[in-house]
C-alpha cells in the first residue's frame, strides 16, 4: 500500500482529500490528512463576525463533515516533518509516506511586533484574523462610545490582502447605521504605498476611501505599539494616535514548518510557482497558504491551485513531467459598505481590470466596479464555501486559469 | 520606459525610473541616483545596496524584514540610511527593479 499524507484539514487541505480519493485506488493509496483542530472554521466570515452580521455557528461547522469517506482523518498535532526519511512526527504517533501535501496555511504572530501583546491587546487592541480574535472585537464595538479607530496592516504578505480595507468600509456603514459615524475617525494605515496592492485598483478605487471619509497613512513600517501613549510607531518615529487599534499582525507559515527546516524567514515554504512542488523535494507539494508563491493568499486561489494540484500529483505518481499550469489566478470580492461590492480578478502577471465576469458582455458580475450583485456574490461565496469549494466541485464557468474574455484593458497604474 | 542619461551612461529605466537592465549599474550611477533622492552614499550604504544585488541575481524576495536580518543592518539603521524609502530607495539607486510587494 502507498501512502498519501496532507498536513492540515483547513481549506486546501480538505479540497484536496475530496479530489484525490475518487481518483486513487483504495487497494493501492492510502490518504491520511492531519489537523490539530476538530473544528473547520469559514475565515472569511472573520469579517462579518465583528459587525454581527455572521453569527458565530456560521462560521464553524465540525471539519469531519466534509471528509470524504475511505480518508483517515487524525486529529493531532504535526510535531516535525522530515523530508529526507519520507516521515512525519505527531504528539505520540509517527508517519511515513510517499507524497506528502503541506497545506498548514498561514497564522497571525503578534509576538513579532514590541508591544502588540502589552496590556492594550485584547481590550483596546485586536485582530480579526482569528476566531477568537473577531468575537472578542465585536463584544468591543457592541458598546463602544468612538473615539479614533485605526486600521492596521503589519507587513506583507497577509492572507486576503483585502480585508483590512473592507473591514474599513465596514466599519464606515456600521458606524452610520449606528448613528454615530460623526463620533468615528477612521485611519487606514499600511505598509504599501497605496491602499491596494495592484496599483490599478488604486487608481480606479482610491475615490472609495474619500467618498466613505477614511484617512489613509501610507509607507507606516511599523516598529512598536506605545501601550501608554495609545499609539503605533514606525521607525522613521512617525506616530499614529488611536482609541481602538484593529491590526493584522505579522503573517507566518506554521512553526512546524520553522522547526523541519522547510521554511523561509515567515515560515512560509519555497514552491514552483506553476506546478506546486516544493522547490528542495520532489515528492513534497504545498498548496495554499503554506507557500511562497507571489500570489494571493486567498481560498480562491487555493481551490484554483487544487485544481492543477490534482493533475499533478497524478502525473507525478504516474511518473510523468509536471503540469506547469497554475497562473497565480485569483478572483476576490471586496466588500464596500452598504450592501454593494465589488470584484477583481488577476493573476500573476496581469493586474486586476474593468470588464464582465464570467462571461464576456453580460456579466452579471461586474469587475472592478461596486455593485449589489457583486455583494450577493460575496454573501453566496459562504454557502459555495461549504457546499462546493471544500467538496472539491468546480465552480461552474470559473476557470483555474485566468481569461481574457470580456475584460477591458483600460486602466494606466498611478505610478510615482 | 524612457532613456535617461545618468553619470554619462544611457540608460532604460522604468516609468519610475528604476534601472531596466541591472547589469549596467556602477558606483558612479548609483551616487548620482541618490544624489537626486537626497543621499550621500556611504560604505554601510554600499553594502546595503551590493546585498540587494546579490539577492536579486538569486532571485530571492527582497523585504524589509530580510534586510533587516541580513546581518548587515538592522531594520531601524536601514530606515537612518535611506529615510522615507528603505526598500524603495534602496532598490532604485541598487539598479534592481522596484520591489514588488506581495497580494
Ligand atoms: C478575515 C479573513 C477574511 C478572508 N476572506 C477571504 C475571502 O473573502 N475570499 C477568499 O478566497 N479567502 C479569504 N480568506 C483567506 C482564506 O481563508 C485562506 O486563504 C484559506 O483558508 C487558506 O487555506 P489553507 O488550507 O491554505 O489554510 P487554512 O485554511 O488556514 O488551514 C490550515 C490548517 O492547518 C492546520 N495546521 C497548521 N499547523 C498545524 C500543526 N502544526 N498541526 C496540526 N495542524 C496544523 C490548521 O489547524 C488549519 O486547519 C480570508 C481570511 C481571513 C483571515
Amino acid at each position: 500500500m502507498k501512502k498519501l499524507l496532507i498536513l492540515g484539514a483547513g481549506t486546501a487541505g480538505t479540497m484536496m482529500a475530496n479530489h484525490l480519493r475518487p481518483k486513487l485506488y483504495l487497494n493501492e493509496w492510502d490518504i491520511t490528512i492531519v489537523d490539530q483542530y476538530k473544528t473547520h472554521y469559514y475565515q472569511p466570515g472573520f469579517l462579518f463576525l465583528p459587525f454581527d452580521t455572521y453569527t458565530e455557528n456560521q462560521v464553524k461547522k465540525n471539519g469531519k463533515k466534509f471528509m470524504p469517506k475511505g480518508v483517515n482523518y487524525i486529529q493531532k498535532k504535526i510535531e516535525q516533518i522530515f523530508p529526507e526519511e519520507n516521515k512525519v512526527e505527531l504528539e505520540g504517533e509517527t508517519l511515513h509516506y510517499d507524497v506528502l501535501i503541506i497545506a498548514t496555511g498561514s497564522k497571525i504572530a503578534p509576538e513579532e511586533t514590541t508591544g502588540l501583546l502589552g496590556p492594550l491587546w485584547k481590550k483596546d487592541i485586536f485582530d480579526f484574523y482569528t476566531f477568537e480574535g473577531a468575537l472578542a472585537l465585536r463584544n468591543k464595538l457592541r458598546d463602544w462610545q468612538g473615539g479614533k479607530l485605526v486600521v492596521h496592516i503589519t507587513e506583507m504578505p497577509i492572507k486576503c490582502p483585502v480585508a483590512p480595507l473592507e473591514f474599513s468600509f465596514l466599519a464606515d456603514s456600521y458606524f452610520r447605521k449606528k448613528g454615530m459615524r460623526d463620533k468615528v475617525d477612521i485611519t487606514y494605515v499600511t505598509p504599501l504605498s497605496g491602499a491596494f496592492t495592484k496599483p490599478t485598483c488604486t487608481t480606479a478605487l482610491n475615490y472609495l476611501l474619500k467618498e466613505k471619509d477614511i484617512k489613509i497613512e501610507i509607507d507606516f513600517a511599523i516598529e512598536s505599539v506605545d501601550n501608554d501613549k495609545k499609539v503605533i510607531v514606525d521607525y522613521a518615529e512617525r506616530e499614529i494616535p488611536f482609541d481602538l487599534l484593529v491590526t493584522i499582525p505579522t503573517n507566518m507559515g506554521d512553526e512546524v514548518i520553522g522547526k523541519s527546516g522547510l521554511g523561509d524567514d515567515l515560515n512560509f515554504i519555497p514552491t514552483d510557482h506553476n506546478t506546486l512542488q516544493s522547490k528542495d523535494h520532489e515528492n513534497i507539494f504545498v498548496i495554499g497558504d503554506a507557500t511562497n508563491v507571489p500570489a494571493s493568499k486567498a481560498g480562491s486561489v487555493a481551490h484554483f491551485q487544487a485544481e492543477t494540484l490534482t493533475d499533478n500529483i497524478l502525473l507525478y505518481i504516474g511518473g510523468y513531467p509536471l503540469k506547469k499550469e497554475f497562473d497565480g489566478h485569483a478572483n476576490c470580492f471586496i466588500e464596500t459598505g452598504n450592501n454593494k461590492a465589488l470584484l477583481i480578478d488577476f493573476n500573476y502577471v496581469t493586474e486586476p481590470v474593468h470588464g464582465n465576469f464570467p462571461f464576456a458582455k453580460i456579466g452579471p458580475l461586474k469587475l472592478l466596479k461596486e455593485s449589489v450583485f457583486n455583494h450577493w456574490g460575496k454573501l453566496a461565496f459562504r454557502w459555495i464555501y461549504w457546499n462546493m469549494l471544500l467538496k472539491g466541485i468546480a465552480i461552474p464557468f470559473v476557470s483555474r486559469n485566468m481569461s481574457f474574455k470580456g475584460k477591458v484593458f483600460d486602466i494606466k497604474p498611478d505610478t510615482k | 520606459m524612457s532613456v535617461k542619461t545618468i553619470a554619462g551612461v544611457e540608460l532604460k529605466v522604468s516609468v519610475d525610473g528604476y534601472l531596466e537592465d541591472m547589469t549596467q549599474w556602477n558606483e558612479e550611477i548609483a551616487k548620482e541616483i541618490a544624489t537626486e533622492l537626497g543621499i550621500e552614499l556611504t560604505p554601510k550604504h554600499f553594502e546595503v545596496l551590493n546585498y540587494l544585488r546579490v539577492k536579486t541575481i538569486a532571485k530571492e524576495n527582497l523585504t524589509i524584514r530580510g534586510v533587516g536580518k541580513s546581518g548587515i543592518v538592522d531594520i531601524k539603521e536601514l530606515y537612518v540610511l535611506f529615510p522615507k524609502g528603505p526598500l524603495k530607495f534602496s532598490s532604485k539607486i541598487a539598479g534592481i527593479p522596484k520591489p514588488t510587494s506581495c497580494i
